[in-house]
């Protein structure tokens, strides 16, 4: 079954991991990316290129016209994945409202303003799959991590107020909450916070990106119809107990 | 008011979102009582008007719209 599946993040980190998997399972599949288009992977195993398009999730008039460009190349996206994300840190007594913004603005509302793109079609089509990458941080907190867990919060909510809206639709909206992850996003914590973290993890070490995509892709399956407004940990136990 | 051909335009929208046969769009419908049209029906349906006639519908102008001929006075009014 190859269906359209549409990443936002998707040039590098869990977004990457995501695409290169849906590839893999022979779905058509585009990225969003904001710095760079993915590089093509080394050796023989090179898959199809992925559909790269340019789009800033701060943006709804690109968000519209990356999606517009999928459509026509692709077809209307049936699966959606939305993994553009970054982080500013700061300690909230010093954090500017720009530094705040930018982050709830790319994480928060670059999540609900590609749903809400994707969404007609999906209603439509009376069957969906829309995965929302949020973070364990969303519901732990992390000192000098205010912005970014609010906006992982955030999204759990609107994914759970949204799986009720579209669920007669047999649309369904889950969560995945990665912990520690072998991404540029993880190197760029200081070494103590990402000690502090690593200590707490029970299974004890970071996650390969790959690792949520198997999650991510396991909720946009057929098989996980009767799965809408979870919330799945991919934390090494991190999370345990929230 | 408007003439046949935005009533049929008006009535392919609402057999083609609400799944609906065209007998039942009459102007004394009401959405929920005989089309069996739920909320996010009535916003898909509405979107598929907004895009077919190229107007624009405010959230607030919804309020207390509940008939096929309701839905279409609005419609007139903003050609």
């Amino acid at each position: 079954m190859s269906r359209v599946v549409l990443v936002t993040g998707g040039s590098r980190g869990i977004g990457l991991a995501c695409a290169r998997r849906f590839q893999a399972e022979g779905d058509r599949v585009a990225v969003t990316y904001r710095t760079a288009p993915p590089k093509d992977p080394a050796g023989a195993e090179a898959t199809t290129p992925l559909l790269a398009v340019a789009c800033d999730v701060t943006d709804p008039a690109a968000v519209d016209s990356a999606f517009a460009t999928v459509e026509a190349e692709l077809g209307p996206v049936e699966v959606l994945v939305c993994a553009a994300g970054i982080t500013d840190d700061g300690l909230v007594l010093r954090m500017s409202e720009e530094r705040w913004s930018r982050v709830v603005e790319t994480d928060l509302t670059g999540t609900f303003r590609a749903a809400r793109r994707a969404l007609p079609a999906m209603l439509r089509a009376r069957t969906g799959r829309i995965v929302v990458i949020s973070s364990v941080v969303g519901y732990l907190g992390n000192a000098g991590q205010a912005n970014y867990a609010a906006a992982k919060a955030g999204q759990i909510g609107f994914a759970r107020s949204l799986a009720r809206e579209v669920a007669s639709r047999s649309v369904t909206v889950n969560v995945v909450s990665p912990g520690m992850v072998a991404t540029d996003m993880l190197a760029a914590l200081n070494e103590d916070q990402t000690a502090a973290l690593a200590s707490r993890v029970p299974l004890g070490r970071v996650a390969e990106p790959e690792e949520v995509a198997a999650a991510v892709c396991f909720l946009a399956s057929a098989e996980a119809g009767y799965i809408t407004g979870a919330v799945l940990a991919v934390d090494g136990g991190l999370g345990m107990g929230h | 008011m408007g003439d046949d051909a935005t009533f049929e335009k008006f009535k392919k929208c609402a057999v083609d979102v609400l799944q609906v046969p065209e007998d039942k769009v009459v102007p004394e419908a009401s959405f929920s009582n005989d089309l069996n049209a739920d909320s996010l029906d009535l916003v898909e349906f509405v979107m598929a008007l907004e895009e077919a006639f190229s107007i624009t519908v405010d959230e607030t102008e919804l309020d207390g719209i509940d008939t096929i001929g309701q839905a279409y006075d609005l419609v007139v009014s903003k050609l």
